[in-house]
């Protein structure tokens, strides 16, 4: 009876995903265990450290995880506007009761436990979003449809930048991914892709050289469609917006950024370099992987991040104590883990027949990808210093069991693929 | 909708390259650079150096003569200093509050993690008083190291001193030294800087982010002890060095005794001198200072760098070569009308002493002799290879030592001058010849000598033929031999046999009462000698004593210059006397104790020209009038001045 139980709750989960899921956990702890390994409080059970206590974040999070199978799939979709109302709510809330940790208003308190809304945003935000696109099929070809996905995802994004959490705001531009298979037109990620390019450019190359530089590849692609008088027109519109742009982007810097990000971009562009101060955890983030080399020092071998010297070492740049310790070979090993599980979480939501399972298994994999990107992207200096987690690495409850509940609510989604939703 | 499920492609494949783009990036950072590598281990590892005591110095006899003395550094570590009474710290290790802050700013902005030295040499007594309160200023704490100290106080110009390194020395060390480290920047200090330094021993500590030890790296593996320096011996004596300091003291000259037998150095004083204890601890800048502007160039080395003429002191060794090369033997005589014509001008003597022999020539120091020996060396393969005879002459003399280093175990040694034929020839052509160069006869001219060179030329005489070359230190820590160069004999190239009839004549100089160093005598010694009076251009003359004792088996041999103090046989020939007696006995006899006491307090400052004030001028010059008038003590016999005639073809 038990075992008939248990195959109706596991039947069709996907196996390959939960081993992966299970892999990075683990890998997570090992590292989190040798960033503030101390020889004398050696227990693994000892939860007044990190990875004693990231270890019942693990089991309580694949509890967590496989309870979230019990539910019936439809739940998901039904409640998905309640679910996303209440981290909405929880989002304005932390702008007046929430804690204040490092410059960020982003924790509520409860009890001696602090809950970050933005992260259970994610996955509220990703099952409304795939709740609109399944319920309208709209194919983003009009405005109006772009609209209210951007206010679905703008919302909880807009709400974060006020904590300001740049990092965790920044996720939710994953969802032009999943819009983006829906139907929204390539020229939107080109255009966002323009926009980091001209972004990189209007620091590195002066605007005498850059203006003129535009201009002639406009008046360039003005001249090759002077048949076309359609895309003369757009040419020299995209052109003039450019031009906008760029002056923009000075304007926004100097005026909307803070100090802190000024200088975080002026370090990552290469424009500044201040080794005591804002630059300090960059280079020794890069020092600590660098010295991994291709094998790495071996475990609990690490020096770097024991010692002090990497800081936020068991969170946000817990990718350092990888590459210290397990090398390049590590780094690729992890990587490549990474990378099976964000095609084999594309692959699923290809097989859903639900378009609701679909756009929320892109949702899924796009904010991983966006959270693996940014982290390591930051802690070997090509990405500004943005603090966001490394999914299933990094320590921490929120963020541990947020990623659980995005991965495992999917997972359920999937296994529920053959029925209707 | 086909065409949107291919969009699934684009989305992997921006996953893909963008995993690519950090792998290639983990590839460049991680194997294509080791620069990370290197900057993780200097982030940890930290080298610990524990310094080693410097060797000591000892006399011949055991005496120490150089040792080490316990300082303290205070030093601080910013971050962790909290509030404190700043104006007690200031009282008890005794600097201002303007000292203070500027310490301060410099440990700030050197690290502000990182320790460093705030203040440096503190002495025990400060330490004392300081160790009471340092549980009250939290980050600082004292490091122990040693400087040297000299219980003597003298051989200022011999032992050197010691001093922090400069970027130039950890240039030139390749690496070996580093900031703060200490370095033998002359004398015995510098020439021996890598016996005495010892070997620094390095303890390889792993340090965290807030500068706090967490145990030594790979177990002490790569980790050294600290080894002390070798213990030097000396030759010198310390008695003989005190008593010559003493003897020199308001003089300007030098002292260099050694023996003859092995070249060891038993004397070495230059005057002015100073104590080398000032060259120690906090106040050596100011010290340096103040000894910088003596005007007497106290930092020269006189026995080795100060050059003068050798005088009449040089007629024995013309006398040598004259009876090796067969010109004379010790019955020539020659006949000393009162001067030497050479050519169309005059040596003159001071005396006029009619048929002369070798052995008064010497005791008298006849100019006369000298020339005609000159003359008879130069012209012996008649007048036309004069010029090559000089040359013969010259290669001669320099076998005595002249001319040339002696390379002593210190630094900048001099050659004194000595012309070769071939510069001669350079100067004047081919119209030159033994009357052109006649003044060098009488060791006057064109030829300069240190005093560690005529006291090296009176150790041949002594030994009968060979010399070992000076040196100061005779043993390296355990009976480690020196160097091969001062265990080697050195011939001059005269027969033993011609020694006797010149030695006669020196024992005459100092023990025939018609000699010019009677009155310098010694009872029970026979010392042999020669007195010379140096004429020079910057004003009066120097005295000059050169000789050895005892005649039989000599123990010591001596040069004594006493710059501008007129006669040899006046000031240069008793302290001579002095510091033979002393040697030799052990003491100075009763009789001449108050002699000895009396040169000790002659004051034969040469008078400035200008930099002195006028005050000084006078008090000075009234103690040599005064002196002058002691007939008990000066001599008044009349010594030989020689007179040149200016020598100019």
């Amino acid at each position: 009876m038990k075992t008939q139980q248990g195959n109706r709750f596991f039947f069709n989960v996907d196996w390959i995903t939960v081993l992966l899921y299970l892999a990075l956990c683990a890998i997570g702890w090992v590292s989190i265990y040798a960033a503030v390994y101390d020889e004398e409080k050696a227990g693994v059970f000892d939860f007044t450290t990190n990875y004693g206590r990231q270890l019942i974040f693990i089991i309580s999070g694949l509890v967590l995880g496989f309870s979230l199978l019990l539910f019936d799939g439809k739940f998901f979709n039904i409640f998905s506007p309640v679910i996303y109302g209440v981290t909405i709510i929880l989002l304005i809330l932390v702008l007046f009761v929430g804690r204040n940790v490092g410059g960020n208003q982003a924790w509520i308190p409860i009890g001696s436990f602090r809950l970050q809304p933005s992260e259970f945003a994610k996955f509220g935000t990703a099952l409304l979003l795939a709740r609109y696109i399944s319920t309208f099929s709209p194919k983003f070809r009009d405005l109006k449809s772009i609209a209210i996905a951007a206010a679905i995802v703008g919302l909880p994004l807009l709400l974060i930048m006020k904590q300001p959490d740049t990092g965790s705001a920044l996720v939710f531009l994953a969802f032009m991914f999943p819009l983006y298979r829906e139907g929204l037109s390539g020229y939107f990620l080109l255009v966002f892709l323009g926009m980091i390019v001209l972004f990189v450019a209007d620091f590195l190359v002066s605007a005498n050289v850059l203006i003129p530089i535009i201009v002639a590849a406009g008046a360039a692609f003005v001249y090759f469609n002077r048949k076309r008088p359609k895309n003369m027109v757009a040419g020299i519109l995209v052109t003039l917006v450019a031009i906008a742009y760029l002056f923009l982007v000075k304007l926004a810097f100097d005026h909307v950024l803070l100090p802190h990000q000024r200088s975080r971009i002026e370090i990552i562009l290469g424009l500044k370099t201040d080794p005591k101060g804002v630059g300090y955890n960059v280079i020794q983030s890069k020092i600590a992987i660098g010295s991994g080399q291709a094998l790495g020092r071996g475990f609990l071998q690490g020096t770097q991040a024991k010692y002090g010297y990497v800081p936020a070492k068991s969170t946000d740049f817990i990718f350092s104590t990888v590459g210290e310790e397990w090398g390049f070979a590590g780094c690729t090993v992890v990587l490549l883990l990474y990378c099976f599980l964000l095609l084999r979480l594309v692959n699923l939501a290809e097989r859903q027949r639900s378009t609701f399972s679909r756009v929320y298994g892109y949702g899924v994999a796009c904010i991983f990808f966006f959270h693996v990107f940014i982290n390591i992207g930051m802690t070997i200096g090509i990405v500004p210093v943005i603090g966001i987690p490394l999914p299933f690495i990094s320590y921490g409850g929120s963020s541990l069991w947020s990623f659980t509940i995005l991965l495992f609510i999917f997972l359920k989604l999937d296994s529920n693929r053959m029925g209707f939703i | 909708m086909n065409n949107l499920f291919n969009r699934k492609y684009i989305v992997q494949g921006v996953f893909i390259v963008v995993l690519l783009i950090l792998v290639a990036k983990l590839f460049y950072i991680q194997i294509a650079s080791d620069k990370y590598f290197i900057s993780a281990n200097s982030n940890v590892l930290r080298n610990i150096f524990t310094y080693p005591a410097r060797g000591a110095i000892l006399d011949r006899n055991g005496h120490v003569l150089v040792q080490n003395e316990p300082v303290y550094d205070l030093m601080v570590t910013p971050n962790e200093v909290k509030p404190f009474d700043t104006l007690d710290l200031c009282r008890t290790i005794g600097i201002d509050k303007k000292r203070f802050y500027k310490s301060w700013r410099k440990a700030m902005a050197q690290s502000r993690y990182r320790e460093s030295v705030f203040e440096k040499q503190l002495s025990v007594q400060v330490y004392a008083r300081l160790q009471e309160k340092l549980g009250r200023y939290r980050g600082f704490r004292v490091q122990k190291r040693t400087v040297r100290q000299y219980p003597d106080s003298v051989g200022g110009q011999l032992f050197g001193y010691v001093k922090e390194v400069s970027e130039k020395d950890i240039e030139k060390s390749s690496g070996y030294y580093r900031m703060g480290d200490y370095i033998g920047k002359s004398g015995l200090e510098m020439s021996y800087e890598e016996v005495l330094r010892g070997q620094r021993g390095i303890t390889r500590m792993i340090y965290d982010a807030r500068n706090v030890a967490q145990g030594s790296y790979a177990n002490g593996e790569f980790d050294t002890l600290a080894v002390s320096g070798a213990q030097l011996i000396s030759g010198i004596d310390i008695k003989l060095q005190k008593l010559g300091e003493k003897l020199m003291q308001n003089k300007v000259g030098a002292i260099v005794a050694l023996e003859p037998g092995t070249g060891e150095i038993l004397a070495f004083v230059s005057s002015p001198s100073y104590d080398p204890n000032l060259t120690v601890g906090r106040d050596w800048g100011n010290n340096y200072m103040k000894l910088f502007a003596n005007p007497y160039r106290i930092f020269n080395s006189r026995p080795i760098q100060g050059m003068y003429s050798p005088g009449s002191a040089f007629k024995p060794i013309d006398a040598l070569i004259g009876m090796q090369e067969g010109v004379i033997d010790p019955n020539t005589t020659f006949f000393c009308p009162g001067f030497y014509q050479a050519g169309n001008h005059k040596v003159r003597c001071e005396h006029v002493d009619g048929n002369t022999n070798l052995r008064r020539g010497l005791a008298r120091s006849c100019n006369t002799y000298a020339c005609y020996i000159f003359q008879k060396l130069l012209t012996r393969k008649g007048m036309k290879n004069q010029r090559a005879m000089y040359g013969d002459w010259e290669e001669k003399i320099r076998k005595f030592g002249f001319g040339h280093k002696l390379e002593i175990d210190l630094p900048w040694e001099k050659n004194g001058i000595f012309y070769t034929e071939e510069e001669y020839n350079k100067r004047w052509g081919k119209r030159w010849g033994y009357t052109t160069v006649i003044s060098l006869a009488i060791g006057q001219g064109e030829i300069t000598s240190t005093p560690l060179q005529m006291a090296n030329a009176m150790a041949i005489i002594a030994n009968r033929g060979y010399y070992y070359k000076p040196h100061i230190i005779k043993g390296v820590g355990d009976g480690q031999p020196i160097d091969e160069k001062y265990r080697t004999k050195n011939f001059a190239g005269v027969d033993a046999r011609y020694y006797e009839p010149v030695i006669d004549g020196m024992q005459d100089a100092v023990n025939a009462g018609y000699g010019t160093a009677y009155a310098s005598r010694v009872p029970n010694v026979l010392l042999c000698g020669k007195t010379g009076t140096v004429q020079n251009p910057h004003g009066k003359n120097h005295a000059v004593f050169i000789g050895f004792a005892p005649r039989d088996n000599p123990k010591i041999a001596i040069a004594v210059v006493v710059e501008n103090a007129g006669y040899g046989g006046s000031y240069a020939a008793p302290v001579a006397s002095y510091m033979v007696e002393q040697y030799l006995t052990d003491s100075i006899s009763p009789g001449r104790k108050a002699q000895a006491q009396w040169m000790m307090e002659q004051n034969l400052l040469p008078v400035l020209k200008s930099r002195t004030k006028p005050a000084r001028h006078d008090t000075l010059k009234k103690k040599i009038d005064t002196a002058g008038k002691k007939p008990d003590t000066v001599p008044q016999k009349r010594s030989i001045q020689p007179k040149i005639v200016a020598v100019k073809p």
